[in-house]
């Protein structure tokens, strides 16, 4: 694997015992100013997350989980705290290319087949046509989309749209998968096959995943790990361990442990919904 | 059977009406029609009283259709009939070798070369200039003043202190008329092209920043592509723009030759047939180059995507 071009000192990467902690934020806060005054969209949180880990944070709207990830993958600069990635600073972590990041929109670039919307990562980061083309061929059939590589996005149904889209964010092999609502404007079905997928891929390549969702059985599927929080100010009100068996299925959402779960997160959310009213 | 028999007159009449070429030029064709027939009425209306008193000023006896007919073919009518100006065209194109000086697919080539030098060094002007104002805030409010007000000044105004100017700097002929086309031309690719550079989609720029790509990554790889229509539809608007530039830098030159030189020989002589049909060799030039573009538009369209 070709040097990041902007790269960064190797030492703490090569600490690999197992529990290594990908993220560690420490009383993270973050304010903005605006014309109808102070919004605290983050307040005090703190959070650490290992190595392989599968986080899901959940909330309603304005609850700072989107900015929270934003700032993990420095797009936003928290007021105060402290924040590592991967051992390093959120920006030295960036300029590294230390995580991939999926949005809530494929963002695909229109003028560019699939191939070249997944080989334009590659690109800026100077990898080899060779090694540009195998990175293609296997990334994109492990989202089951080989065939589509002459194809432009506009082709695709939203769903294949953000297949391709999370193809593109590992293309380049990141450590930590930063996904924010990447299912959020996909219909009921495609997103519990997404899903399905997604458990898939992340149990094949030992990715860590910071996965912001407003659906509760999405995040209690997916998770090993779930991040409750509530708006005004954003902060984190509950953490809940999942361990459900790695060999899981949709069916699994039927069973009590699983509506246990459910239950607490649903719980969470009232709680910090009623803070509000 | 007899439904078949029915149809049968039907058919042909449907069959011709739905014809998509039929679809496609019959509102054209009929908006040309009438337009000439309009201009035939104003032809004979404007050109009645100079073509009676040529008649009265010779003391030739005359009827109605005498001069009906006189309107039809002044030598030097206020407003020529399109008859007149479209034979006067094919003879100044097909009546002479294309390199005569006479001949209108000569002066069409002059201003041609001209337009064509002038669109060029206006886009690349132009394009420039939109990449100095995306660069910095600064550059673009103390740019921006220069580049409205470069617009406000009316060319003819302008273009014979170009031409005294490049004159004595020694440069005469194709350049001086290019600069002037350039000038006129490269307003509306800045404009546009600011607008096409800061085009693409925020979640795009942000991914680019994911990636931590370098700011001409992001201008090569993101910017570029993404003003691609943009900057068709502002060199659409530049490519007669442009050749409206060289037309009007022809004419404070005196020159020999050239659309312009035609045009003010034409109104110098009364030649209104002459002036007409290098009005219509302006007309076909534009039109050819904007097709001209929107052919490589398509192609490019073709290449990235566009369905």
């Amino acid at each position: 694997m070709p040097k990041p071009s902007l790269s960064v000192p190797d030492e703490p990467l090569a600490d690999s015992r197992p529990g290594r902690l990908v993220v560690d934020a420490q009383n993270i806060s973050l304010t903005f100013d605006t014309a109808d005054g102070r919004v605290e969209a983050l307040s005090d949180v703190n959070l650490q997350v290992a190595e392989g880990e599968f986080v899901s944070f959940i909330g309603p709207s304005g609850c700072g989980k989107t900015t929270m990830l934003r700032v993990i993958a420095d797009l936003q600069q928290p007021s105060s705290g402290t924040l590592t990635v991967n051992g390093m600073s959120a920006e030295a972590a960036r300029l590294a290319r230390s995580y991939g990041y999926v949005f809530q929109a494929p963002a695909l670039f229109p003028w560019r087949t699939i191939e070249k919307n997944l080989k334009l990562p590659l690109e800026i980061m100077g990898y080899s046509e060779i090694e540009q083309q195998q990175r293609v061929e296997r990334y994109l059939s492990m989202v089951n989309l080989t065939g589509f590589e002459r194809k432009f996005p506009w082709q695709l149904s939203g769903g294949m749209q953000q297949r391709v889209s999370i193809a593109r964010a590992l293309s380049f092999d990141p450590a930590l998968m930063l996904m924010d609502e990447p299912f959020g404007a996909l219909d009921e079905i495609v997103r519990d096959h997404l899903n399905e997928q997604l458990l898939q891929l992340w149990k094949s390549t030992g990715k860590t995943v910071l996965f912001v969702t407003h659906s509760i059985p999405e995040a209690v599927f997916l998770s090993t790990r779930i991040v409750v929080m509530s708006p005004r100010p954003g902060r984190i009100i509950d953490v809940i361990d999942c361990d459900f068996p790695t060999e899981r299925s949709l069916e699994i959402r039927e069973t009590p442990e699983f509506l246990k779960v459910a239950q607490r997160v649903r719980n969470g959310l009232r709680a910090g919904h009623s803070y509000d009213e | 059977m007899t439904s078949s028999t029915l149809a049968l007159p039907l058919r042909p009449s449907r069959a011709l009406r739905d014809h998509p070429l039929v679809t496609r030029y019959a509102p054209v064709l009929a908006m040309v029609l009438a337009l000439v027939a309009i201009w035939y009425v104003a032809a004979v209306a404007m050109n009645w009283s100079l073509v009676r008193d040529g008649f009265e000023r010779e003391e030739t006896p005359y009827t109605m259709s005498d001069v009906l007919a006189g309107t039809m073919d002044a030598e030097r009518p206020l407003l020529p009939a399109p008859h007149q100006i479209a034979a006067a065209f094919l003879d100044s194109v097909f009546g002479y070798p294309p390199l005569a000086p006479r001949s209108l697919v000569y002066h069409s080539l002059v201003t041609l070369s001209a337009t064509l030098l002038g669109f060029l060094l206006g886009a690349l002007f132009g394009i420039v200039l939109a990449l100095l104002i995306l660069h910095s805030r600064v550059l673009e409010r103390s740019l921006l003043p220069w580049i409205i007000c470069s617009q406000m000044v009316p060319v003819l105004a302008l273009a014979p202190i170009f031409i005294v100017v490049l004159g004595a700097l020694g440069l005469h002929g194709l350049l001086p008329k290019s600069i002037i086309s350039a000038y006129l031309c490269f307003f509306p690719i800045t404009i546009g092209m600011v607008k096409g550079f800061a085009s693409p989609d925020p979640l795009q720029l942000e991914l680019m920043r994911t990636w931590s790509a370098t700011p001409r990554q992001v201008l090569w790889k993101l910017r570029w592509p993404a003003s691609v229509p943009y900057l068709f539809a502002s060199l659409k608007v530049a490519v007669t723009i442009s050749l409206i530039g060289a037309i009007v830098a022809e004419l404070p030159t005196g020159a020999e030759a050239g659309i312009g030189a035609r045009l003010l020989s034409g109104s110098y002589y009364g030649q209104t047939v002459q002036l007409w049909s290098a009005l219509v060799a302006a007309a076909v030039l534009s039109s050819a180059l904007i097709a001209l573009i929107g052919l490589i538009e398509r192609t490019v369209g073709r290449r990235m995507g566009v369905h």
